[in-house]
């Protein structure tokens, strides 16, 4: 193949690259744009596989074949709600994917580079292997927490910013050796690979389980810019392009994760959210009122009467599995003529959007999901509000206490309702330990129970 | 405590200010009731069944000598003449217009609560007995107009032919306004309706009306629910359409009012000419001249063969009703100034202190403006990830950080310029520039659509599997890496495209 058609190929494929993401701009045209990721992916593969003649080795056409297979099978099983452990855990193979690419081409660099061009190489080299490997083991641990195999607490090592600074001057002075070039080269390049993964293993394990969404949006832009790396090391525009585009993406759900909460992007990475913040702010607030238990009988004549409801759904939802029996219930009331609306919060979930997918699964149509800023000023005129679920995102602490953990994040004002209904396991505090005043107002009425045999109750009485 | 009821003295009001049952209720709250013989009468109370309820029958002068006197319309002359220093007097005031009869009770030295000066606020609703009357008001409106129609509201076929539905334009959707529209539509009619404020336009149409709108982008919320005066643009815009629309329509029910203020002028003598004969106007606003220019208050008057209905006594004429809810409103409001015990005339009462002209014949009216609602709270963040293609707004005038940041970039890129080759710089420009795509692009994606976004761009961040390619043909320990970077990128790749399109399936209108 030759050079040029070799440029176009990549030069379409960047552009497709590009029209995909433009297409998730709607749901409409999101499916033509995913098409469009696929089909650019399949001319840039097929270039650079006849150009390096690899289209007939059996070894790699084998090892396409049967990643493909995983990969489709563990795309076709996956349910909606371990949505968040499958992001991690294909983050993590784009940076292990990475940390090889960048050993291979010290070993085998191709072409002898002197003077800046060598230094730069070099460089490059060591950034990929870096960001790479940080980004496959932060991954890992991420994919843990959010699967459950590893508990969701953070994890606070003492002086744990000295140790990561400690570990990242470690990195940068074995790439000095690394640059350097000569036998202790490969040595060092494993050096890096190793610290970088221990650097991912603490950032993450100290990060708690609300922050999962921005630590996954990171990775996910970590992993582009690893991406990108490895275009430099290797030349390969094709690779620039899409690792920028890919860590672009990440650092922007990042941002917008972090504004959703009020917090600073850097002291998110640095951790600890939830464990002793938490703790001090539950110790502060005393509680007025007292929190007023409902039937699921009282729910229903509420839901009778109503003339417009707005669904608040959270993680508990999705837990509970309680998706489908509440579309369900949303069937019934517009049959009867009830407004149904859902209310996202940004971090509703466990990634960014993750809701929205969870409510598209149960077939709930996505023009009634709105979001946070679409509905925020409708609350006050809605007749009822269910929130199931969800906690920290209707904490009216947000608003009113500047000494709660949460203080200056963005809520949802459920409590504006007529009425408000919170569904809830049991008396405790939320994913971030933060007591909420949401349940002693006065309008406020609690539905103890879980959360999936709570709405199917109702279901069955609104039904019948 | 004592509270008297005097009988209306304006010729024909037939309300009252207390009933059988708010006796009853004004009893439990630890009030002695004075009423005057025959005073409910007319709305359909005999005082047998007052007395029944334990209130004490009285000659007229008996019932002034209370500690507070209940009425639905302002004191005449006689009545103010009749008021003693350090008494209560809660009635219609209309304080605005009735400057005379305000300085008269001032001489008084009483205290004066106006029941049309109930804020509009939501807990102040069990008092507002502007609501309550508007309801009925507007209710009322509908069937005056039907009562002078010559042909029914709801259409239908017949074998004699068609019976087209009447169309009915309400102005102000208000309470009474969404009285009316409720009225009409039940009786079939097609109800169009106005407001200047937009944030009615839902409640219109949960009463099967048309919202009407026009195309001057402009919101007439004013503060405490009312609406505010509007541009002249807006005015004319507003103007043209009624004119428009009184061609067409064969009832006009108009309830615009300002507080404090003549109600504004919608309905010109050339409209109502240009409207069909035996057409209907409904004037609500007749009592602050009119919304209509041939409006009489209180009378109906056939101009060019429309009738202008001008009846400024609406509720009066449904009585038994209406004495009914506003004797309640009366309740709810001593209830809310602490009952006999503890009656008082707060101070600090955000439903009491608007409502109080005069304290002790000291003016205290109007009371501070009630502070306006506080704006939604929009998350800057969110907002900007709303993503009209556009990232985070940048201030205007640039801070000194942006300051240092453009300076640093500036000094990084000469150091570059100065030693890197030229090959890396062709890379970078690429790097950079797919930086600034991905920025723009990113920001469009709506928010609804992050987890496939996520899924997406990490199935084309598997566009690492090349590098594995590239790397095979090298020696046997590079291209073992290779072929292990091949195998897992390419899981990334095909997982993730799969997977994005599973879930976007998922999504549908």
């Amino acid at each position: 193949m030759s050079p040029s058609l070799l440029a176009t190929s990549y030069l379409s494929a960047g552009v497709l690259f590009i029209m995909s993401l433009k297409g998730l701009s709607h749901p409409e045209t999101a499916r033509r744009g995913n098409l469009f990721g696929a089909l650019g992916m399949i001319i840039a593969v097929l270039a650079v596989a006849i150009q390096v003649g690899l289209a007939t080795s059996p070894i790699v056409i084998g090892a396409v074949l049967i990643a493909g297979l995983i990969g489709a099978v563990v795309a076709m099983r996956v349910s909606m709600t371990a949505m968040p452990q499958l992001v991690a855990i294909l983050h993590s193979f784009v940076g292990a994917a990475a940390v090889l690419v960048g050993i291979s081409n010290h070993l085998h660099p191709g072409t002898t580079r002197v003077g800046a061009e060598h230094t730069i190489h070099g460089i490059e080299t060591f950034l990929g292997v870096f960001i790479g490997a940080l980004t496959f083991s932060g991954s890992v641990i991420a994919w843990g927490k959010l699967q459950g195999v590893i508990g969701s607490r953070p994890l606070l090592l003492p002086g744990r910013h000295l140790l990561n600074l400690a570990m990242i001057f470690t990195c940068v002075w074995l790439g000095v050796v690394f640059v350097g070039g000569g036998p202790p080269s490969l040595p060092a390049i494993l050096a890096v690979t190793v610290v970088s993964g221990l650097i991912g293993i603490h950032l993450v394990m100290a990060i708690g389980g609300a922050d999962m969404p921005v630590v996954v949006s990171m990775l996910n832009s970590y992993s582009g810019w690893a991406a990108s790396a490895a275009g430099f090391m290797l030349s390969n525009d094709l690779l620039i392009i899409t690792g920028a585009l890919v860590g672009s993406s990440g650092a922007i759900l990042s941002y917008i994760m972090c504004k959703a909460m009020n917090r600073s992007f850097v002291s998110v990475i640095l951790g600890g959210f939830g464990a002793e913040e938490g703790a001090a702010a539950v110790g502060g607030v005393v509680m007025e009122g007292e929190m007023v238990a409902t039937t699921a009988e009282e729910v229903v004549e509420l839901l009778k009467e109503a003339q417009s409801v707005i669904i608040v759904p959270g993680y508990g939802m999705a837990v509970a599995q309680a998706q489908h029996p509440v579309r369900e219930i949303v069937d019934l009331l517009r049959k009867r003529n009830t407004q149904v609306r859902f209310a996202i919060h940004p971090v509703a979930g466990r990634l960014p959007g993750h809701m929205n997918v969870l409510l598209a699964e149960a077939n709930l149509p996505y023009d009634i999901v709105l979001e946070m800023d679409e509905i925020n000023q409708d609350f006050e005129k809605t007749d009822l509000v269910l929130v199931i679920g969800a906690n920290d995102i209707v904490n009216p602490s947000a608003l009113d206490d500047p000494a709660s953990a949460i203080a200056g994040m963005p809520v949802l004002p459920v409590w504006e309702a007529e009425s408000c209904i919170v569904f809830k396991r049991g008396r405790g505090a939320g994913y971030a330990g933060v007591e909420n005043p949401l349940f002693f107002k006065p309008k406020t009425r609690m539905l103890y129970g879980d959360a999936k045999s709570s709405v199917e109750a109702i279901l069955k009485l609104l039904a019948g | 405590m004592k509270v008297g009821v005097p009988k209306e003295s304006l010729p024909g009001e037939r309300r009252v200010a207390a009933t059988p049952d708010s006796v009853k209720k004004l009893r439990k709250l630890g009030f002695d009731v004075i009423i005057e013989q025959d005073a409910g009468l007319s709305a359909g109370f005999d005082d047998a069944s007052y007395a029944e309820a334990g209130a004490t029958i009285a000659e007229c002068a008996a019932t002034w000598t209370a500690e507070i006197i209940a009425k639905v319309r302002a004191p005449n002359d006689i009545e103010v003449a009749r008021l003693t220093p350090g008494q209560t007097l809660i009635s219609y005031l209309q304080p605005a217009f009735n400057t005379a009869l305000v300085s008269a009770l001032a001489a008084r030295q009483v205290n004066a609560l106006a029941m049309d000066q109930v804020p509009r606020i939501t807990r102040a609703q069990k008092v507002d007995a502007l609501s309550s009357m508007g309801n009925l008001s507007g209710y009322r409106a509908v069937i005056e107009a039907v009562h002078v129609m010559q042909r029914p509201l709801r259409g239908q076929s017949t074998a004699a032919g068609k019976i087209h539905p009447c169309r009915v334009l309400v102005i102000g959707a208000g309470v009474a306004g969404l009285a009316a529209i409720g009225a009409a539509r039940a009786l079939g009619a097609i109800v169009r309706a106005f407001d200047t404020r937009a944030a009615v336009k839902d409640q219109v149409a949960s009463m099967g009306a048309e919202f009407l709108e026009v195309q001057v982008a402009e919101d007439g919320s004013g503060s405490g629910g009312y609406a505010k005066e509007m541009s002249p643009a807006y005015i004319a815009a507003e103007m043209e359409l009624f004119a428009a629309q009184a061609k067409e329509v064969d009832i006009i029910v108009t309830t615009a009012l300002i507080p404090g203020q003549r109600a504004p002028i919608l309905i010109t003598a050339q409209m109502v000419a240009s409207m069909k004969r035996g057409s209907v106007v409904v004037d609500l606003a007749a009592e602050q001249s009119g919304n209509c220019e041939l409006t009489k208050p209180g009378e109906a008057v056939v101009v060019h063969g429309v009738t202008v209905i001008g009846y400024t006594d609406l509720p009066s004429r449904m009585s038994l009703q209406a004495s009914t809810l506003y004797a309640t409103n009366i309740v709810h409001l001593l209830e809310e100034m602490g009952g006999a015990a503890e009656f008082a005339i707060s101070e600090t009462n955000d439903v009491v202190r608007p409502m109080t002209v005069l304290r002790g014949g000291t003016l205290t009216w109007p009371a501070p403006m009630p502070t306006a609602r506080p704006a939604p709270l929009t998350p800057p963040a969110a907002k900007r990830a709303r993503g009209e293609g556009h990232g985070p707004a940048t201030a205007t005038t640039m801070s000194l950080s942006t300051r240092i940041g453009l300076l640093l970039a500036g000094l990084a890129l000469l150091g570059l310029g100065l030693s890197a080759p030229p090959a890396f710089l062709t890379h970078f420009t690429v790097f950079v520039l797919a930086c600034f795509i991905g920025y723009q692009v990113v920001w469009s994606v709506t928010p609804a659509l992050h987890t496939p976004l996520m899924s997406v761009t990490n199935a084309i961040s598997g566009i690492i599997v090349i590098g594995g390619m590239l790397q095979v043909n090298g020696s046997s320990a590079a291209s073992i890496l290779g072929i292990l970077a091949i195998l897992l990128a390419t899981i990334n790749v095909a997982g993730g495209f799969l997977v994005t399109q599973r879930m976007l399936r998922m999504f549908h209108r």
